[in-house]
């Protein structure tokens, strides 16, 4: 069994409080960066990392901290996304929920390595509890003077507060969490400039996802080579999967990046396969607005290359034949889920998650919808599918925001890879709206390929 | 700073953008808007009309955008290459964002007081398909006073943001905004509190659809059968510039607006007292007719006439000097 980072003491009874966390070495890293690293030592340990932001976009989080302005005078700020609603995705929750002290650790390391004074949590309105066992926990750490004025006897000041923002999926998005935190309506902003320039209150920001704070701890504590040394390639280090659907064990795993995704999917260390038997048909590897793939594609790339749990590995094939690692919501259907009605559903969230600001996603995301509820209940035409493709192609790449690409994904890849099925509900509209399609070819080996 | 917009190159300061640009050249090449509004601070990038191809990010960096970028929020670079009408994706994209806006839109232009002057309906003509794909039940809202002299008919709204933004701007305080989410959102005042403000009125001419109307005007007239024609008073508003046009009919100012340049934009904004009480010609000062171009509905009645004058219609030398003149009229 891999070495886990983020989750090594999540069984031990009393780890959410702060002393049970501090006996288990918590707290060590805040320590050796305040006490023997300068602050751009810090952003350099996470450069050599080569942590990448686990939100869902990739982005290395060494090299975002590096572009963050830094004007004589000026608040930076640290804001940490934890506004997560995509289906699918549940392992900031968990994280927050058992080991909330490793967040605030992560939290004060990274601001330390930004210069923020004041940095926030911005928690999804939904999760009330997290957001006391949060306030709870960042109590325990100011009362131990790990927060507030001259941190550990250092010059070092810092102020961390929790923001319970509304509970859009909208907010997860930077620059509509920075407009939620100010207190206006969280429409994303349009880009330039980019928050590293001017955030919140017009001041240089980072917004980092919760588990790549999370992941600042062990690579203070161990040395930046040493977590590039997990992993494989430009994917480094660990990450959780919060694996659901039709598995025999769902829940949040931590894994290495590089991990086999038959390993991950089948092995009793991990999910342990499907459960009650049945086969696997379909999986969205991370989290609603990742492309889907059928079985066969996603346990072997077209190369007949078995498919890594890694940031490359899932996106090889690119959108014709891959997926992508997205935040790490794992979502395996078995044989007997109708992908019409999953894309419906998908589609039926983001129509009701679109902000409205900009044109292509506010209407495109409701026809999309409208369409695929059509085709679900037998009311369906043949044409319906091409309309679906163009729909998704003009509200891609078009939006101000992500939402828009992440609303047509899931469509655009759901018929590309079970058009049959779509057809199927079309052709036989009475027998679609009283059993479903089937498992079909989408576990069969695939063809070789053919130059 | 160098700027080339469809192979025409043009000078500009730094900090303009694209769209600004390829308004100073002109013509065809000017993307169309329908959120950017150049006299409100912060408007623009949301209705994504203006989408542009930036082929050459800059003299320094020639790698090209990867996306469309809003034309009207992208500032430009020292050599930027930007193409407009000459990229057939700006062109698939802008029918994308054309159709996108009227799926949910009305097609009550009959109906309509917009009609005419409806920056939708050009659009529509120019970048539209002739039939819709969408076979769905519209989005429908009931029409709901703001105030005793404007009228909204969310229905029609497109979402652009601009009322909300000249309520933040040009009047005292703001009372109206957007609920909802998605494409449930709506313009609205808190429990239909009323906006009275003096300046509250500019929200009708910035408005680029129906939604937002004049309750002096509506269902008074169409704008193509009324005569513009440009005055001006001394108003006592020290915020007030006083220039207007008036709408006339026969002998009555139907209505009182701003002056609206080519782009159709309020060139200076005037109060409620200039727009909804004003409305006799002995108010104002007359300077002259309205200039309107030979493309728009309102002058197709009052300009061009095709039809020679019983006079010309007699003298062979007249009829002569009228076709000439005709020609080099709508030559352009």
């Amino acid at each position: 069994m891999a070495r886990k980072l983020l989750l090594e003491h999540i069984n031990v009874p009393g780890i959410n409080t702060f002393d049970v966390y501090r006996s288990k070495g918590g707290y060590a890293a805040v320590e050796k960066a305040l006490k023997t690293l300068t602050p751009e030592e810090v952003v350099e340990e996470v450069k050599k990392s080569g942590l990448r932001g686990r939100g869902g976009a990739g982005f290395p989080t060494g090299m975002k901290w590096s572009f963050l302005a830094k004007p004589e005078g000026v608040e930076r700020y640290l804001v940490c996304n934890a506004d997560e609603s995509e289906p699918g995705t549940f392992k900031d929750r968990f994280l927050m929920t058992y080991i909330p002290h490793l967040l605030i650790e992560g939290m004060i390391v990274a601001s330390f390595a930004l210069g923020a004074k004041t940095s926030y949590i911005y928690v999804r309105g939904e999760m009330m509890p997290q957001i006391r066992i949060l306030e709870k926990a960042i109590a325990e750490a100011k009362a131990k003077g790990f927060l507030g004025k001259n941190i550990l006897g250092t010059d070092y000041s810092l102020e961390l507060y929790v923001q319970p923002g509304g509970g859009a999926y909208i907010c997860g998005e930077e620059t509509a969490l920075l407009e939620s935190l100010e207190g206006k309506r969280g429409n994303p902003r349009i880009k330039p400039p980019f928050p590293a320039i001017a955030g919140l209150y017009g001041c240089p920001t980072v917004v980092n996802n919760v588990e790549s704070i999370a992941a600042v701890v062990p690579i203070i504590n161990d040395g930046g080579e040493e977590y590039a040394k997990i992993g494989i390639g430009r994917s480094t280090g660990t990450k959780l999967i919060s694996a659901g659907g039709n598995l025999k064990n769902p829940g949040v795993y931590e894994i290495d990046l590089g991990l086999p995704a038959e390993e991950f999917l089948y092995s009793d260390e991990y999910c342990g396969g499907i459960a009650n038997g049945k086969r696997l048909k379909a999986v969205v590897a991370g989290g609603s607005s990742v492309p889907i793939l059928p079985a066969n594609l996603f346990l072997k790339t077209v190369n007949n290359e078995a498919r890594l749990m890694s940031y490359e590995s899932l996106a090889d094939g690119g959108f014709v034949s891959g997926t992508m690692m997205g935040s790490g919501g794992f979502i395996a259907y078995d044989e007997d889920q109708c992908i019409v009605r999953n894309t419906w559903n998908f589609a039926r969230f983001y129509h009701h998650e679109s902000c409205g600001q900009c044109s292509p996603c506010r209407e495109g995301t409701g026809w999309m919808e409208k369409v695929l509820h059509r085709l679900e209940y037998g009311h369906g035409k043949m044409s319906d599918m091409d309309l679906l493709v163009d729909v998704s192609k003009k509200i891609e790449g078009n939006t101000i925001c992500p939402l828009g690409d992440a609303a047509a994904w899931p469509v655009a890849s759901a018929i590309r890879h079970f058009r049959d099925e779509f057809e199927w509900h079309v052709t036989n509209a009475y027998e679609a709206t009283t059993r479903n399609y089937g498992i079909a070819h989408y576990a069969d080996p695939l063809n070789a390929v053919v130059a | 700073m160098k700027v080339t917009i469809d192979s025409i190159t043009i000078e500009v300061e730094p900090g303009t953008t694209i769209l600004n640009a390829a308004r100073m050249i002109g013509g065809d090449i000017v993307p169309p808007a329908m959120c950017y509004y150049s006299k409100l601070e912060g408007s623009g990038g949301k209705c994504r009309t203006c989408l542009v191809q930036v082929s050459k990010g800059s003299e320094k960096d020639p790698r090209p955008m990867p996306k469309l970028v809003a034309s009207c929020r992208t500032t430009v670079m020292d050599g930027m290459e930007v193409k407009n009408i000459s990229s057939p994706e700006v062109i698939e994209a802008r029918k994308g964002v054309v159709e996108m806006l009227l799926i949910n839109h009305p097609l009550d232009c009959p109906v309509c007081d917009q009609a005419g002057e409806c920056h939708l309906q050009d659009l529509g003509y120019e970048h539209g398909a002739a039939k819709t794909r969408y076979e769905f039940d519209r989005r429908t809202f009931e029409r709901i006073d703001i105030g005793d002299k404007i009228q909204l008919h969310m229905t029609r709204c497109i979402l652009c943001y601009r009322c909300v933004f000249v309520a933040d701007q040009i009047t005292d305080h703001r009372i109206h905004g957007i609920l909802n989410r998605g494409d449930h959102s709506e313009i609205s005042t808190y429990i239909t509190k009323a906006v009275d403000n003096d300046f509250s009125g500019n929200v009708i001419d910035v408005c680029p659809v129906g939604a937002l109307t004049d309750k002096t005007f509506r269902f008074k007239n169409r704008v193509w059968f009324t005569k513009p024609v440009e005055a001006h008073r001394e108003c006592e508003n020290p915020k007030c510039c006083g220039k207007v046009t008036l709408w006339y009919k026969g002998e009555d100012v139907l209505r009182v607006t701003a002056r609206k340049d080519e782009y159709g934009e309020a060139e200076e904004f005037i109060c409620n007292t200039c727009r909804f009480d004003k409305k006799k010609t002995a108010d104002w000062v007359i300077e002259g007719p309205r200039k309107v171009s030979n493309k728009s509905v309102i002058s197709s009645n009052h300009y061009d006439t095709l039809k020679p004058l019983p006079v010309v219609k007699t003298n062979p030398v007249l009829q002569q000097a009228n076709k000439e003149q005709f020609e080099r009229e709508t030559r352009l």
